[in-house]
């Protein structure tokens, strides 16, 4: 039997769709400039971020970013739980690094309450969150290459991450939720023969990642899609708050993990990536550089693993006494109800902390009153600083090149609207 | 950690009018709120402090006064340590404060956040509008009296209010956040959720 396989004739129904005015098609081009939305949803901004554009032609003469999409009220939120019951709302801001986000909160906590933890958990924390620094530059990577057309970069990028997703459910118990941390120490400590997988990731990965980064370092495309665009000067940088590769990209050697040091990084050996121009590549290579920079310490904090406790043990009013003790003594099993009710016991006062994150520097502002639950939690985000400079950044850029900006910014939403 | 040891003098020097705030960590500074903009424009091109990584409010709760505190966190790149500057705004029904975009450019979405967040007015900005929530959202929802569950309102949109007759309407709580009080009778101290829609005490809403 013949199947008809002729195309409907569309040039009959764009004649009804679209008639024509009475007076016939105006001879003139409209010369106007033309308002275009980008977003909420749409694949090159990376969730849920809206720009409403004006245009001239193809050139973009204003852009006004909307935000606020995935707003949850993380601050209100904060301010009607524990400390620790927080934990997971953190998970929720980068969501591509959890692990740094743990740290982060945990450190601004523990420094409210002048704890020190022991040197096996600054340790631990330290690897997590390089290897969450590694997990987040490879999405960013890979949907940077999807962004400017280069799909295999893509598909690289996800099987090292998935990888590192694995360790992360072995160490966790979870993929990307990970609520590691506890203010005074962390979940659980790391499993037998786990670090021995951490150096054998590493050991693979590199290689990989020299392929990966061949793929797009000398790609005619994509260096014509980022060199030169996007360009972001010092002074701009540092007047919108800029941080992570994005100011680094432009030159400026701020790395709070070589400045002030926290939770050990002082020990490590490391370099700073900086770039020269500012521009979309610049922020690919100093992410590139970065990954290698976050194996090296990967390596060397599990070549030097401390031995000794994993939580602050004479922080009782802090951290809940390991499960066994609970099972097995009376006073164990008050605090542990204490420490879960009414949350871990904090002085009053204000502190600010910031910590080296993946996408930029994630700062806590706490103001205690005292007890278990802070009276205010301000989330500094570097997700909502660095997209700042957008309405600047995209003014004179051509639609396609903003597709280019964006995902050099590696932004997260999610942390962005809090 | 480093801080600044020389800060305190260089700035109560030049501002005799700032009073040195408890901080747990770095120096901090209380500034009344006409010359704060003075401050962290010395503070900036004088005392290095080249970049404001944080500017948020504090709500002290109604019935307070001063109710509202904004606090700006800036952090110097050559001596990498941070200030806390701190001002009172002035009135507590209607808060406002200078702003500071004239000084760094990303001070624009901070002012706006506080402004969405807060309902404190930053004079002088070039745009102050809400940044988070919709533009004719009526509340401001970190003020302490604001209900963590929410307030209902109408949507943002009076075409989709129309059509589908729903609004905003406040999240259940039943579940969340479970705290319990220190120092109170052990029935009032008992494990509950903070914030609750409705309680022994509040009747449940129809």
């Amino acid at each position: 039997m013949a199947t008809d396989y002729s195309f409907p004739d569309t040039a009959a129904k764009t004649a009804t769709a679209r008639p024509e005015p009475a007076d016939g098609p105006s001879k003139e081009f409209d010369s106007g400039k033309m308002s275009l939305s980008m977003g909420p949803s749409h694949p090159s901004t990376h969730g849920v971020l809206r720009i409403q554009f004006e245009l001239d032609g193809e050139i973009v003469t204003k852009a006004n970013p909307v935000i606020g999409y995935l707003h949850r009220g993380d601050e209100k939120i904060a301010e009607n739980m524990t400390y620790n019951q927080f934990v997971p709302y953190t998970d929720r801001l980068d969501y591509l690094a959890p692990l740094a986000n743990n740290m982060a909160y945990a450190i601004a906590v523990e420094r409210l309450a002048g704890l020190e933890v022991p040197a096996r958990c600054q340790a631990i924390r330290v690897l997590t969150a390089e290897m969450a620094r590694v997990s987040s530059h490879l999405m960013g990577l890979g949907a940077y290459g999807i962004d400017v057309g280069a799909w295999t970069v893509f598909m690289y990028c996800f099987e090292e991450r998935e990888k590192l997703y694995q360790l992360f459910e072995e160490l966790t118990g979870a993929r990307f939720t990970t609520s590691y941390t506890r203010i005074g120490g962390l979940q659980r400590d790391v499993p037998v023969g786990w670090t021995d997988k951490v150096d054998k990731f590493c050991d693979q990965f590199l290689p990989i990642l020299e392929e990966i980064l061949g793929l797009l370092s000398r790609n005619k495309i994509f260096l014509d899609r980022t060199v030169d665009i996007g360009v972001i000067s010092q002074a701009d940088a540092i007047a919108y708050g800029l941080t992570g590769p994005n100011l680094r990209g432009s030159g400026v050697a701020n790395d709070l993990r070589k400045d002030r040091p926290y939770s050990g990084y002082g020990q490590y050996e490391f370099d700073v990536p900086v770039g020269s121009k500012g521009d979309c590549y610049d922020r690919y290579l100093c992410r590139g550089e970065e990954m290698k920079q976050s194996i090296r310490i990967i390596r060397q904090v599990v070549k030097n693993f401390p031995g000794g406790d994993w939580y602050a043990r004479d922080a009782r009013k802090i951290f809940a006494p390991p499960k066994d003790k609970v099972l097995t003594s009376m006073e164990e099993l008050i605090n542990n109800f204490m420490i879960v009710t009414e949350g871990p016991q904090m002085p009053a006062g204000e502190v600010y902390f910031e910590a080296e994150n993946p996408k930029g520097v994630l700062g806590f502002f706490i103001v205690s009153k005292g007890g278990g639950v802070p009276y205010r939690l301000k989330i500094r985000s570097p997700s909502f600083c660095n997209l700042s400079i957008l309405p600047k950044l995209c003014v004179g850029n051509m639609v396609s090149d903003v597709v280019s900006i964006l995902g050099s910014l590696d932004f997260v939403m999610g942390e962005c609207d809090r | 950690m480093t801080t600044d040891v020389a800060l305190p003098t260089a700035v109560s020097q030049q501002f005799p009018s700032a009073t040195p705030r408890t901080s747990l960590d770095c120096p901090a500074f209380n500034i009344p709120a006409g010359d704060a903009r003075a401050l962290l424009k010395h503070l900036r091109d004088t005392l290095g402090y080249d970049f404001l990584m944080d500017l948020t409010a504090i709500d002290w709760s109604a019935g307070q006064s001063p109710r509202f505190t904004v606090v700006w966190h800036l952090y110097s790149s050559t001596k990498h340590t941070y200030v806390r500057i701190a001002a009172h705004c002035a009135t507590d029904a209607e808060p406002a404060m200078p702003t500071a975009t004239g000084l760094w450019a990303g001070a624009d979405w901070h002012e706006r956040e506080v402004y969405d967040m807060f309902g404190i007015k930053f004079t002088g900005h070039p745009d102050l509008r809400r940044i988070l929530m919709w533009d004719a959202y009526p509340y401001f929802p970190l003020r302490k009296e604001f209900p963590l569950a929410g307030l209902p309102t109408e949507m943002s949109d009076a075409d989709i209010n129309a059509e589908t007759g729903v609004g905003v309407i406040a999240a259940p709580m039943a579940g969340g956040p479970f705290v319990a009080t220190p120092g109170e009778p052990m029935s009032e101290a008992e494990p509950r959720a903070k914030d609750e829609t409705w309680n022994e005490q509040r009747e449940k809403p129809e």
